[in-house]
């Protein structure tokens, strides 16, 4: 599918969501509280078809978190990128892990980078760092003396 | 089912694998719940090789970083080169000179056939043979000789950069690589006389850690995992770079999803990569083997996304750019940890030892999984 028919397809499913047309692929913007329902329709729908989630990742505007899911299909092949902007102080979203079960290491590994806090996700802990670290890595405030090089 | 296997109860064994465990091949650690001999529950815990690439990343140039990740998945470390030069030369919208994309593919299949053949004898070694190892290594000692006369080094090449190459190839090395395809295609049949064919080494491996097509796809598998099951991924095919689009070869496939199809996939893999190599290597043009870039790169404001294979899967490479000579942001997908998650799903009901047999042909690196 093109990015035009991609779009309409989108429309029908969630009319609220607004699209970004730099990139490769179609950028969706979508708000945080219709996420679970909007990638529940996107795994499902029969035209669209995303069943593989390819990469899940989070940047930090400083201002505010964004949320990035690279979807595509394995039968269609075509692509798109939402994106979610979250608050930088309390950032939460539901987990998608039920939908695409790659998302649990994923969303473990954002969780513990960013400090994004994944609602209703099986078994949210640290994956990479130890237990008791304290801090989000690669938020852009975090700062360790004793760990981190500067240049 | 699988729930009610989940759950730990009174009389659980819990034992921990690793992290200093030879056949999890680095330091990945594995704590398996056990009911007997029965694998309940696999829980991997990460970080023990974790060296925060992507943090590092984001204070180094848009030269320096591609170093970097030769240390990420080693025994792929041109295809890693790879990916992140391509995503800079798309930012850029930089035309690679036709020499250069030779070159690249060449080394990436060499890579791959170094890459599946110390896999083969690693994983031999894991299920208790010890010969398939030197035999492996006779063959992949050649392509390592071949990378150190052209890039200077034998597992951190570091030889690819935006814009093609860093350096022309050896005089010597069109004739190496056919004395290599030569030595490969005498040898390959002592591989499966001493191992595919082996009645023991199938039982061991035939109906253990299914993965069906579905799960793959979820669990977000690549590369030869999600091709045992039958799911087309290869990102040759997909979303051909370079001259992969210029080359005939064939994307292996196999729907049984057990460990035995995946050992099959990569055998393949190996004589398909000797196919791609055979069609380039009389053929490279003359002419640059590097575009002209400025001293200091700096990416447009934007994103960039590339996706590659490597000898495990999909790589993926997203830099997230504000104009700045770093980048702002960048994210490795690596094709190990993606295929990592599947293995809980892959061995619940199995016995321990089929743990071994499971884990060898996900064929993980763990430096990869843990960036």
């Amino acid at each position: 599918m093109t990015k035009e028919e991609l779009k309409i397809q989108i429309l029908t499913i969630l009319p609220t969501v607004s699209f970004e047309e730099t990139g490769e692929w179609l950028q969706v913007l979508v708000a945080a509280e219709d996420w679970k329902l909007f990638a529940q329709q996107l795994h499902a729908s029969a035209e669209l078809q995303f069943d593989y989630l390819f990469c899940l990742t989070c940047v930090d505007w400083k201002t505010h978190l964004t949320m990035v899911y690279h979807l595509t299909s394995t039968t269609y092949r075509h692509n798109i990128v939402i994106k979610i902007k979250l608050d930088s102080i309390n950032p939460f979203i539901e987990t998608v892990s039920d939908i695409w079960r790659t998302a649990e290491f994923h969303e473990r590994e954002v969780f513990e980078m960013f400090g994004v806090n994944f609602l209703h996700h099986p078994d949210l802990r640290k994956l990479i760092l130890p237990d008791d670290w304290i801090g989000y890595p690669l938020r852009k405030n975090y700062e360790d003396p004793i760990n981190m090089i500067k240049l | 089912m699988f729930e009610e296997v989940g759950t730990t109860t009174e009389g659980d064994l819990i034992i921990n694998l690793g992290p200093q465990h030879p056949a999890t091949h680095g330091v990945l650690h594995l704590v398996i719940t056990l009911n007997g001999e029965i694998i309940k529950k696999v829980e991997p815990h990460l970080g023990y090789i974790h060296r925060s690439i992507e943090k590092m990343t984001e204070s180094l140039s848009y030269r320096q970083f591609i170093y970097v990740t030769s240390r990420m998945d080693y025994l792929s470390a041109h295809i890693n080169n790879h990916a992140c030069a391509l995503c800079v030369e798309k930012a850029l919208q930089l035309e690679v000179p036709q020499r250069a994309q030779y070159i690249r593919v060449i080394m990436d299949e060499l890579t791959r056939i170094a890459s599946h053949e110390l896999w083969w004898g690693a994983m031999a070694m894991d299920l208790g043979a010890f010969t398939p190892f030197f035999h492996a290594f006779r063959e992949r000692e050649k392509i390592n000789e071949i990378m150190e006369e052209t890039c200077g080094a034998r597992l951190t090449m570091n030889y690819m950069v935006p814009g093609g190459v860093m350096v022309d190839l050896h005089p010597d090395f069109q004739k190496k690589v056919k004395a290599f395809i030569q030595q490969y295609k005498a040898k390959i049949h002592e591989y499966d006389e001493l191992v595919t064919g082996n009645i023991i080494f199938q039982n061991r491996m035939k109906g253990i850690g299914y993965l069906s097509a579905q799960d793959a796809v979820s669990y977000g598998c690549t590369g030869p995992v999600a091709r045992g099951s039958g799911v087309a991924s290869d990102i040759r095919k997909i979303a051909p770079y370079d001259v992969y689009d210029k080359v005939e070869f064939d994307e292996v496939l196999q729907t049984e999803g057990d460990s035995f199809a995946r050992y099959m996939i990569r055998i393949q893999e190996m004589h398909q990569s000797i196919k791609i190599i055979e069609q380039l290597i009389d053929v490279i043009p003359d002419g640059n083997f590097q575009a002209k870039t400025k001293a200091v790169i700096k990416l447009p404001k934007g994103e960039f996304y590339q996706r590659v294979e490597t000898a495990r899967g999909e790589l993926g490479v997203y830099i997230v750019s504000e104009g700045a000579a770093q980048p702002y942001r960048i994210k490795y997908r690596s094709p190990g940890f993606s295929n990592l998650s599947a293995l809980d799903h892959m061995v619940r009901g199995h016995k321990i030892g089929d743990l071994i047999a499971a884990m060898g042909t996900l064929d993980l690196v763990i430096p990869d999984i843990d960036r």
